[in-house]
């Protein structure tokens, strides 16, 4: 069983907004100095429904792909510390400056390259552009079925079985293999690498693919392949006229609240 | 060219009202036209009087049981036939599995979780929150259709006009490239008003400190007839269902008033409540975001604020 997992490299999502700068020139969000760069915490635990699934079949293989600059290795380290076996890199000029669709072209056919693959994972969306078409993109290109937003995700012989998270509860669903699946963050937490494994990880192969190497056109990858124009990139505007209720008791408080409450007719 | 509009509508979709209004609005500002795709019986009557001039109806058992790939299907087959510029769906766990597949297969382009959707500069415009919702971004596209999801709670669905006429077309069709099984469904028991329709939200986060904060919360959405809900770490701890998240990967809310308890206020939650008319924010921390955020503030402990909010709440009925 050989699965492949396809991940990002973010600016590190969970600190302050403050960490955060927007650049209206050059329409981009950028991370100021010092935040450290990330797996897609969605990707890790796509990263992590793979490895359980290993836990519960030895012998599956798992590569960790992703597409993004030199320092995108970092996360393939990562995913090889976590317990992936090999992984590969699409590092190169051309595949830069793309959209989700350029980079589900690269992806798609690096996934073709490696052969073989069973089960291909993805985190749900992205932590940088939230948008969530790559996963779904790679598999229609692909040619696999895809199921989104797994919870949990089970392999059978010659199909999966995932438990996927709807707005007003969850549904399980079967797909035939080879198959996508997307992972939501209710799997549940990624484990952390361990000492050993980091050790073996130095050791892991990482692959680094080309353009030539995936037998693309430099048209059909990166920039010259993307759709999208960003027009504007803005912070969204804050009210920051916050009424404080300055009573000395919390009855004093409540009551404080109320009055407003109802005095603007909210109650 | 005529700027031509399709909407998805299904029950899976959830209410089609606002997506459907904006398409009107953006299509009349082109004399343009509007097309609802009935998915799963919706009633084509009330899409026309919400502003569709056609509606395309579409049955098949699948689309009854909201298969994503037969309603991607249905799409798709519309679509080759009527070549829309864009296709609107509502952002929920289906409009957002259905955008991608119906990009790649209609060669055009995928907009996620768009709050809002303009005419500009001789194009339409997408406006979506990225980055947890700390920046937005304005989005055109190079490739047609574009298919855009559309978080509720950022326009007003006009009301049904009874008079308005539109044709019906039912269209035959079997559903091709359906390769997945939906084995078991598993609803989570709802009672009352949804989340989403709900004109008041009592919503609890990690300064809950555990599972019984909600029933503090439940007291309080009780005597203001409203709906309790989460931000995410309640929901990933298991302090409460799934179902009650709200923020970028959860609900998207818009209640008249938003009352967040022990919730720091993170972009990604403001993401699904920031639409509300206003926000109470009760927190320990007085450097909370969520204050920056918040029309009204108590910094104090939650467990002795809320019921003394109750019991307020209570004299001010009776008294």
């Amino acid at each position: 069983m050989h699965i492949a997992v396809c991940v990002k490299q973010v600016a590190n999502p969970e600190v302050a907004a403050s960490q955060f700068r927007i650049d209206d020139a050059a329409k981009v969000v950028e991370p100021i100095a010092g935040v450290p760069l990330v797996m897609s915490p969605f990707d890790e635990q796509a990263v992590e429904a793979a490895l359980r699934i290993r836990d519960a079949r030895a012998g599956t293989r798992i590569t960790v792909i992703t597409l993004g600059p030199e320092s995108a290795r970092n996360v393939l380290k990562h995913g090889l510390a976590l317990g992936a076996d090999d992984a590969v890199l699409l590092s190169d000029a051309a595949f830069q400056g793309g959209d989700g669709h350029a980079t589900a072209l690269a992806l798609s056919a690096a996934i073709r390259k490696l052969g073989s693959v069973d089960l291909v994972l993805a985190g749900r969306q992205a932590a940088d552009d939230d948008a969530g078409v790559v996963g779904i993109a790679v598999a229609e290109l692909l040619g696999m079925p895809a199921v989104s937003f797994a919870q949990e995700v089970q392999l059978g012989d010659g199909s999966v079985r995932v438990e996927r998270v709807l707005d007003d509860g969850t549904e399980v669903v079967e797909a035939p293999l080879p198959a996508l699946v997307t992972v939501s963050n209710e799997l549940g937490e990624p484990r952390k690498p361990n000492l050993r494994e980091t050790m073996r990880a130095a050791r892991k192969p990482v692959s680094m693919w080309s353009p030539a190497d995936l037998g693309v056109e430099a048209a059909s990858i990166g920039n010259a392949a993307a759709r999208t124009v960003t027009r504007r990139v803005y912070a969204p505007v804050k009210e920051s006229r916050c009424v404080q209720m300055t009573g000395a008791t919390p009855q004093e408080q409540a009551a404080q609240l109320a009055r407003e409450l109802r005095e603007a007719k909210l109650i | 060219m005529t700027l031509r509009i399709a909407v998805a509508c299904s029950p899976a979709l959830g209410d089609a009202g606002e997506a459907l209004g904006r398409a009107r609005a953006l299509a009349d500002a082109a004399s343009g036209e509007v097309i609802a795709l009935a998915l799963g019986h919706p009633d084509p009557q009330a899409l026309v009087a919400r502003g569709a001039d056609a509606v395309r109806a579409f049955s098949h058992p699948l689309l009854d049981e909201a298969h994503v790939e037969a309603m991607a299907a249905a799409i798709v087959h519309a679509c080759r036939a009527d070549v829309p510029a864009a296709v609107l769906l509502n952002h929920n766990a289906i409009g957002a599995d259905l955008a991608p597949r119906l990009a790649l297969r209609l060669d055009g382009c995928a907009a996620m979780g768009c709050v809002a959707i303009d005419h500009d500069a001789g194009e339409l415009r997408y406006t979506r929150p990225r980055q947890g919702g700390i920046a937005r971004e304005v989005l055109s596209f190079r490739a047609a259709p574009v298919v855009a999801t559309l978080r509720p709670g950022n326009y007003d669905a006009p009301a049904p006009d009874p008079g308005r006429k539109g044709s019906v077309t039912a269209i035959a069709f079997e559903p091709d490239g359906v390769r997945t099984r939906i084995v078991e469904r598993k609803r989570e028991a709802g009672s009352g008003p949804r989340l989403e329709d709900a004109k008041v939200v009592v919503s609890g986060g990690r300064g809950l400190n555990g599972p019984d904060g909600f029933k503090v919360l439940e007291a309080l959405a009780g005597v203001l007839g409203g709906v309790v809900g989460a931000s995410r770490v309640p929901c990933d701890l298991g302090w409460c269902p799934r179902s009650w998240q709200i923020g970028l990967t959860g609900k998207t809310v818009r209640p008249e008033l938003y009352i967040a308890v022990g919730i720091s206020g993170a972009s990604h939650h403001l993401a699904g409540c920031g639409n509300a008319k206003a926000i109470v924010a009760v927190n320990t921390d007085a450097q909370a975001a969520i204050f920056r955020e918040a029309r009204y503030g108590i910094v104090g402990d939650y467990q002795q604020v809320i019921p003394a909010l109750v019991e307020e709440i209570r004299k001010g009925r009776t008294g």
